[in-house]
């Protein structure tokens, strides 16, 4: 079932994995402050993560409801057709997101300055 | 192209759009949304040992057109088609070369797959940020690909009966 060459090829991905994984998971784990919302690139809005708050974006590509709960943020509502969206689990560790791939829409989490350099400036 | 061989294309053709039907029906979450199992591709990867290139190229290119217009969306389309080809293409070259097994082959599909979508997902949505999942998506491909190409190793002596 497997030859020798399988596994140094297993080998070398799960490296590249856990290469990867060491440069991302400590940017994850942030708490985040804010969240931006953008849309087809082109940013939305932004929305305090300790507020609570709901969040109705009614844009030509679509409806999609975000809700701002307890510290983090999750889409409670949306009309695409796939609903990837709603499975996703609230976020709220900086750099994580949620994807409405159908309206181009993403929500992120924002933290404050991280590694250097400013995201945002929180009025 | 003989008929016997338009008809295998179409029975295999067939056989991954149920597959993926029955993955719309189930949905396995692996804790991340659109991350799927992809029963589908041990079509491909059987196929791809039984058939010429150009062959197992239809078949992929048959069954993601249909599975999407019948039970997705455009955007999956668009996902699966750069997907399918980046990993079909990939499983190509590395069989030509013959240093691994059809787990190995499968694995380096089901890798290539993702990154492929990966690549589609930063391009649609503007936003590097997605890059962050790299390391969930190679998780993910590796885990699948390996379980898809055990099945195929299992498989493989039946289809070479049959076919």
């Amino acid at each position: 079932m497997f030859q020798k060459r399988d596994f140094l090829l297993i080998a070398t991905i799960i490296l590249i994995i856990v290469i990867s994984a060491q440069m991302i998971l400590p940017v994850w784990r942030h708490a985040g402050e804010v969240i931006h919302i953008t849309i087809d690139g082109k940013l939305y809005g932004e929305y305090n993560l300790s507020q609570n708050q709901t969040i109705t974006i009614n844009d030509t590509l679509g409806y999609n409801r975000v809700i701002i709960q307890s510290g983090s943020a999750y889409m409670d509502e949306a009309d695409c057709p796939d609903k990837y969206c709603i499975a996703y689990k609230p976020i709220q560790n900086n750099g994580q997101t949620i994807i409405c791939l159908p309206h181009k829409l993403v929500i992120e989490v924002i933290g404050e300055q991280h590694s250097g350099q400013v995201d945002v400036i929180v009025p | 192209m003989k008929t016997k061989s338009v008809a295998y294309c179409a029975i295999l053709t067939t056989l991954a759009m149920i597959f993926g039907y029955v993955e719309a029906l189930i949905p396995f979450h692996f804790g991340l949304p659109g991350v799927k199992l992809g029963i589908a591709n041990i079509v491909i990867v059987l196929a791809l040992y039984q058939f010429p290139a150009g062959q197992v190229f239809a078949i992929q290119v048959m069954r993601i057109v249909l599975v999407s217009f019948l039970f997705g969306s455009m955007s999956m389309m668009i996902y699966s088609l750069v997907g399918g080809m980046l990993s079909l293409g990939t499983m190509l070259l590395l069989k030509k070369t013959n240093w691994f097994s059809v787990t190995g082959v499968s694995i380096a599909g089901g890798v290539s797959h993702n990154l492929g979508q990966l690549a589609v997902a930063v391009l649609v949505v503007q936003n590097l940020r997605i890059t962050l999942y790299i390391p969930v998506l190679l998780t993910a491909g590796l885990v699948t690909g390996c379980l898809i190409g055990m099945l195929a190793y299992k498989l493989k002596p039946l289809m070479e009966r049959y076919f």
